[in-house]
């Protein structure tokens, strides 16, 4: 392992000389280009994975403009007081200094797909053999009335973590007592699919011992969600008459919002609140609708076998902005993802072995202090799609010993997939 | 006496690890002076206590045992085997692959004596901060001194040695010989374990979540196939092992024994 990291370096001219590609390359010369747009789970894992196992083969480059990433995983769990902002920011250092990537800080700003070409707003243009696009989600315009981007310092949607993470958590502790917290959570598909519901659980801790009579309020554009009665056991237990949701048959699916006077208006009421947490519905992010590879729903449809575009075949995409078929939006499927996509791109691009596809995810949620849940599945490619084959909950009822576990694994988890996308 | 002696050892110990681990060079001050002669006097209260706390210590031992091997046919599994442990130095044992720190630490004169392994086992990561010894430590010290007691009948006394009862893990069921017989291809592995270290850390660093690196291939599929045969409990490793093949188990195994 150590060996393969420091080796490629002075391995890099031999091995790249060696190599037949099977591809036309970009320029006509030098070794094979990837260009990785979104230092995210999805992005920065396929990047690593990519030099790391090319060995120096692949010219790798890495477009993000933020220089510290901050996990949307983990990131409830600073709301709640678990975990220390700094600890869910990471940087991109080592897949400079140790794999031999190429960060660029930067905006994509455009993908021509007859020139095999990425555009950059700073102004350069980056040429590709294999473009990988994992930008992550962006917000459906007017999904939620009343609320559009410029609203997002009044009522944050903390969905992609980083400074609205922290607007949210001290707006919530700013909360006059007996205050209200309202969430407006997303419709299907969106990512993260239990995650407005840990970060009910985790404003609630919170509240909990800084204002135990603040209320909180879920407006639910959906009839059910995931992890539901786990979640519902965790709150009844803990939280008790502090959560209410409102789902669609009481006009959880009909809220317009003001985000200059912080009201809701539900089913025609007007109500007023003291944090209004908006989380819109999603697609793609913009990048991919830029390059054309999006279908009418608003995501980018890949084939399983290697998360390559329907529409291109020289482009992947992966994470939240694809389309795959079963697995739900989240670091863990963008990771898994990452690897199987690296494996293939690889055997593209240099003829190395190509394996069998395999797929899988777990999603943590943490409902108190040391009560963690979890689910979890595992999937095979098909010619048609991502598909699920087998699959596991946590049960209501579980005793304490068995929740603390599942806590403590989930640090563990995270350790692990933040070392397996950084290094 | 006993408390209060592992009491003074725990608030002194951070710099007493500096100077042995680092340097490798004996006493240093006063400080270190006075703890050493403490911990002597800790020694000498374990050693007379020995006789009654063996068979406690045999049951303390069982924490271990998933990793380490002591008593007849002892060999290395995922620690190194731990006969002969009292008097030698740290990182010694043959074919046993340490890390970095502990090679450097045994380099530097640390001896497995009765209060260092004492400090050890309370906290492995003090005393050597980049072992791959991924065990959070036994607080209490009447365990570890119990534990000790046990270990130390495999070091002094070789008449001693007991039947290889204590030491057989509270095993997984036996995997078929044909199974385990086949050789693993490293390169799979390699691409299989994508799907491992997502959660176990390659660098074999534990936080909630085991550490898989540095096992014996045997161990391994055995452990494996325990989960993929719902004998071992726990719902995403059931998950990942019935969809691995015998092969890709095999290759997994061969993958991580190198790491
Ligand atoms: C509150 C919350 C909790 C969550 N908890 C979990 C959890 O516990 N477990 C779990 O597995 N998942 C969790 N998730 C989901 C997880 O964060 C996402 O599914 C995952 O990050 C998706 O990876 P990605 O690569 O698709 O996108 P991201 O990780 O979002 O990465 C996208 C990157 O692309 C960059 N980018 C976007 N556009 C461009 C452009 N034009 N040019 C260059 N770069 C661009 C962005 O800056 C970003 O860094 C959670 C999400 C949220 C919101």
């Amino acid at each position: 392992m150590k060996l393969n990291r420091r080796g490629f370096i002075q391995g890099t001219v031999a091995t790249a000389a060696a190599l037949s590609s099977p591809m036309v390359l970009a320029g006509g010369h030098g070794k094979p280009k990837v260009v990785v747009i979104g230092g995210g789970a999805g992005g920065a894992t396929v990047a690593r994975y990519l030099a790391k196992d090319s060995k120096g083969a692949i010219d790798v480059t890495l477009i993000e403009p933020t220089r510290t990433y901050y996990t949307c995983f983990f990131s409830n769990l600073y709301i709640g007081g678990f975990r220390d902002f700094a600890s869910i920011g990471h940087t991109y250092g080592k897949l400079a200094s140790e794999y031999g990537i190429n960060i660029v800080h930067d905006w994509a700003i455009g993908v021509d797909r007859d020139a095999k070409t990425v555009s950059l707003a700073g102004g350069h243009v980056l040429p590709y053999d294999a473009l990988v696009i994992s930008p992550g989600i962006d917000f459906v315009e007017d999904s939620v009335p009343g609320w559009d981007i410029s609203a997002q310092n009044a009522m944050p949607h903390a969905y992609k973590a980083g400074s609205q993470t922290q607007l949210l958590k001290a707006q919530i502790e700013a909360m006059p007592e007996g205050g209200t917290y309202a969430m407006i959570a997303p419709p299907n598909p969106y990512r993260c699919p239990p995650g407005p519901y840990e970060r009910v659980s985790m404003v609630a801790y919170l509240l909990k011992q800084i204002n135990p009579s603040a209320k909180i309020l879920i407006f639910d554009p959906k009839i059910k969600f995931s992890k539901q009665g786990l979640f519902e056991e965790g709150w009844n237990k803990y939280y008790s008459g502090m959560i209410e949701r409102v789902d669609p048959d009481f006009g959880g699916a009909n809220v317009e919002v003001r985000p200059d006077s912080m009201e809701l208006v539900v089913d025609g009421e007007v109500q007023k609140v003291d944090v209004c947490n908006v989380i819109p519905a999603q697609k793609a992010g913009q990048i991919a609708h830029i390059a054309g590879i999006t279908d009418d729903k608003g995501w980018a449809p890949v084939y399983a076998h290697d998360m390559r575009s329907k529409l291109d075949d020289n482009i992947y995409v992966l994470g939240d902005s694809s389309a795959q078929g079963d697995m739900p939006k989240s670091g863990f499927s963008a990771n898994s993802q990452a690897k199987v996509c690296a494996m293939a791109i690889r055997a593209a691009l240099t003829g190395s072995a190509k394996f069998k596809a395999k797929f899988s995810n777990t999603c943590w949620s943490l409902i108190g202090k040391d009560d963690g849940v979890k689910v979890g599945a595992a999937y095979e490619a098909t010619d048609e799609k991502i598909a699920k084959t087998s699959g596991f909950i946590s049960q209501t009822g579980e005793d304490a010993a068995l929740r603390k576990q599942t806590y403590e694994e989930s640090i563990g988890w995270y350790e692990g997939i933040t070392a397996d996308m950084f290094g | 006496m006993l408390d209060a002696c592992i009491k003074c050892n725990i608030s002194f110990r951070r710099g007493v690890f500096e100077i042995f681990t680092w340097e490798g060079k004996i006493v240093r001050n006063l400080i270190l002076m006075s703890i050493l002669s403490a911990l002597l006097i800790l020694g000498w209260q374990i050693s007379v206590r020995a006789g009654e706390e063996i068979e406690k210590g045999a049951k303390v031992f069982r924490t271990c045992m998933s990793c380490h091997m002591v008593g007849e046919g002892a060999r290395n599994k995922t620690g190194p085997h731990l006969n002969g442990l009292f008097g030698r130095p740290a990182g010694s044992v043959e074919g046993f692959k340490y890390s970095e720190a502990m090679k450097r630490a045994g380099a530097g004169g640390l001896v497995w004596d009765i209060e260092h392994i004492n400090w050890f086992i309370e906290n492995p990561k003090s005393l050597v901060s980049g072992t791959r010894m991924i065990f959070r430590g036994i607080k209490n010290p009447e365990d570890r001194a119990n534990l000790m007691a046990f270990l130390r009948q495999f070091s002094d006394n070789p008449r001693d040695i007991p039947e290889a009862e204590p030491t057989k893990a509270p095993s997984d069921p036996d995997v078929h010989p044909s199974i385990l017989a086949i050789k693993g291809d490293k390169a799979y592995g390699e691409y299989l374990s994508g799907e491992c270290i997502t959660c176990h850390q390659i660098d074999g660093s534990v936080d909630g979540i085991p550490s898989i690196t540095g096992w014996l291939e045997e161990d391994f599929v055995t452990a494996l196939h325990a989960y993929k045969n719902d004998h071992r409990p726990h719902e995403v490793m059931r998950m990942i092992a019935k969809r691995l093949s015998d092969e890709e188990i095999a290759a997994l195994a061969a993958y991580f024994a190198e790491q």
